[in-house]
C-alpha cells in the first residue's frame, strides 16, 4: 500500500469515526429537533441538490461572496505593492490593516449595516476579511525578495518586467498561495455570517436564517453542509487556477 | 570605460577605501590583490554602481555590465541553463545558446537541474556562464574560481581567458597572483585604503 493511499484510507477512518460519534449522539438524544442524524442531514442535502432553488441560492451566494473575496484579493496585492515601496504608506495602512484583523466580524457587519445596506454587505464583509491576510502576506514577499538576487538583476540591466516576472513574481506566489487558501475560508465563512445577518434574497444566509426561525434543524444542518463543502470545492479551485498562473514559479517549488 | 576618481567609502566610523583612484581602459584587464576585508569587494561594488561612494566620483561608459560574485546568485526557481539564459533574452529560442555556454564549463549535464541540485562549485560555473555569454564590456570577477577543485579551477581559468573578448574590460578581485597573471592582469595592490 502506498503512502497515498495510507494517507486517504486514514482520512475516511477519521470521518467514520466522527460521522458514527454524530450518529450515536442523534440517537442518545432523539429528537431531530435537537440534533439530526448524519443519515437525515444527507437525506435533506441530496433533496435540496435536487431544487433548481438550491443551485438559484448557492449560485447568488457564490456570485456575491466571491465578488467580494476577489475585489479584495486585487485591492491587497495593489496595497501591498505600495507600501511595500513607501514607508510612509506602509506606517499609515499598518494600523488600519490591524485594526480590521482583530475587530470582531459581527461589529464590521452591524456598522456595515447602517452605513452600506443589505444589498452589498456580504461582499463588503467577505473582502474585508480578505484585504488584510492578502496584504500581509503579498508584503511579506515582496519584502522577501533576496537583495542579492536583485543586484544581479542591476547589474544584468534586467528590465522592470524582466525583474517581475524573474524574481518578484516567483518569490510573492508562495506567499499569495498561502494567503489565499487561509483568507478564502475565512471569506467565505464571514460572507455567509453576513447573509444570515442582512438576509438578501436569495441566499444561503437567509436559508439558514429561516431553519433557525422555524427550528427546521435538519435543513440548518445541510445548509450549513452546503457551505463546507463549497469553500473546499472553491479554495481548490481558485489555488487550483493560481498554480497554473504560476507555473512552477515560486521559491516554495524550486 | 571606468574611471574613479579620489573615491572614499566609509560605512558609519569604518572607512573601507580612502581616496581611491582607478582608470580601467576598453580591453584593459586589472587584478585587485590584498588582504581579505580590504577593500576589493567595495571598490567592485562601486565600478558596478551597486554602492554609492561616500566622496569621490565615478564615471563609465560601460553599456553592458556582466558580474561574477563570490555567490552565485543564481534564481532557484531557474534551470541552469535558464539562468544563463536569463541574461541572454526573454525568448527561449536562446536557449540553445545558453547550453553551449554551460557545455565550455562542462556542465551540459546539469542545463536541465535546478541550483539546488548542484554543487557549489557547479553553481558557481553557471554563475560564470552567464557573465561570459553576454559579451559585456565590463567583467567583474569577485574571487570567481573559489570552491573549483585544482584540475577544474585550471580549466575554468584557461577557458575564461580564452573566451573573453578583447574588448572587454575585467577587474578582478582575488589573492592568487596565479590567476591575475593567468587571465593577463595588471596586478593593484592594496596600500593604506587604495589600490596601487
Amino acid at each position: 500500500m502506498t503512502g497515498r493511499h495510507r494517507k486517504l484510507l486514514l482520512s475516511l477512518a477519521v470521518l467514520a469515526f466522527w460521522l458514527g460519534l454524530w450518529f450515536v449522539a442523534s440517537k442518545l438524544v432523539g429528537q431531530e429537533l435537537l440534533l439530526p442524524s448524519p443519515l437525515q442531514v444527507f437525506r435533506r442535502f441530496l433533496q435540496l441538490c435536487g431544487t433548481q432553488t438550491f443551485w438559484h441560492t448557492v449560485g447568488t451566494s457564490i456570485l456575491r461572496v466571491l465578488t467580494g473575496i476577489l475585489s479584495a484579493t486585487l485591492l491587497g496585492v495593489l496595497l501591498a505593492v505600495l507600501t511595500e515601496s513607501s514607508a510612509l504608506l506602509k506606517a499609515l495602512l499598518s494600523p488600519v490593516m490591524a485594526l480590521v484583523k482583530s475587530t470582531p466580524v459581527a461589529s464590521f457587519i452591524i456598522l456595515a449595516l447602517i452605513w452600506l445596506g443589505r444589498g452589498i454587505l456580504p461582499a463588503f464583509i467577505s473582502g474585508l476579511m480578505v484585504l488584510p491576510v492578502v496584504w500581509a502576506s503579498v508584503s511579506a514577499g515582496i519584502a522577501a525578495q533576496d537583495p542579492q538576487l536583485l543586484e544581479m538583476a542591476r547589474v544584468y540591466a534586467f528590465s522592470r518586467s524582466r525583474v517581475f516576472r524573474r524574481i518578484t513574481l516567483p518569490t510573492v506566489l508562495p506567499y499569495f498561495r498561502s494567503a489565499l487558501s487561509s483568507a478564502l475560508g475565512l471569506g467565505w465563512k464571514a460572507g455567509i455570517a453576513a447573509e444570515v445577518l442582512t438576509v438578501p434574497q436569495p441566499s444561503i444566509g437567509k436559508m439558514i436564517f429561516e431553519s433557525k426561525l422555524y427550528l427546521e434543524t435538519t435543513d440548518l444542518f445541510a445548509w450549513t453542509l452546503a457551505v463546507i463543502l463549497l469553500s473546499l470545492v472553491i479554495e481548490r479551485v481558485l489555488l487550483k487556477l493560481v498554480r497554473r498562473i504560476g507555473g512552477k514559479g515560486g521559491a516554495a517549488d524550486a | 570605460m571606468l574611471e574613479l576618481n579620489d573615491v572614499s567609502v566609509r560605512f558609519g566610523e569604518k572607512t573601507v577605501l580612502s581616496g581611491c583612484s582607478l582608470s580601467v581602459a576598453a580591453g584593459e584587464r586589472i587584478a585587485l590583490m590584498g588582504p581579505s576585508g580590504c577593500g576589493k569587494t567595495t571598490l567592485l561594488r562601486v565600478a558596478l554602481s551597486l554602492q554609492l561612494p561616500s566622496s569621490g566620483t565615478v564615471r563609465t561608459s560601460s553599456k553592458r555590465n556582466a558580474a561574477v560574485f563570490q555567490e552565485p546568485r543564481l534564481l532557484p526557481w531557474r534551470t541552469a541553463a535558464e539562468n544563463v539564459n536569463a541574461v541572454l533574452s526573454d525568448s527561449p529560442g536562446t536557449l540553445p545558446e545558453a547550453v553551449r555556454w554551460l557545455e565550455r564549463l562542462e556542465l551540459r549535464e546539469a542545463a536541465d537541474l535546478y541550483p539546488a541540485e548542484l554543487s557549489g562549485g557547479m553553481q558557481q560555473r553557471v554563475s560564470i556562464a552567464r557573465a561570459l555569454c553576454c559579451s559585456p564590456d565590463l567583467l567583474v570577477l569577485d574571487e570567481p574560481f573559489k570552491g573549483l577543485d585544482t584540475a577544474l579551477h585550471d580549466r575554468v581559468l584557461a577557458l575564461v581567458n580564452a573566451a573573453l573578448p578583447a574588448d572587454t574590460a575585467v577587474l578582478l578581485a582575488t589573492h592568487s597572483e596565479e590567476e591575475a597573471k593567468a587571465l593577463g592582469c595588471r596586478i593593484l595592490r592594496w596600500s593604506e585604503g587604495c589600490f596601487v
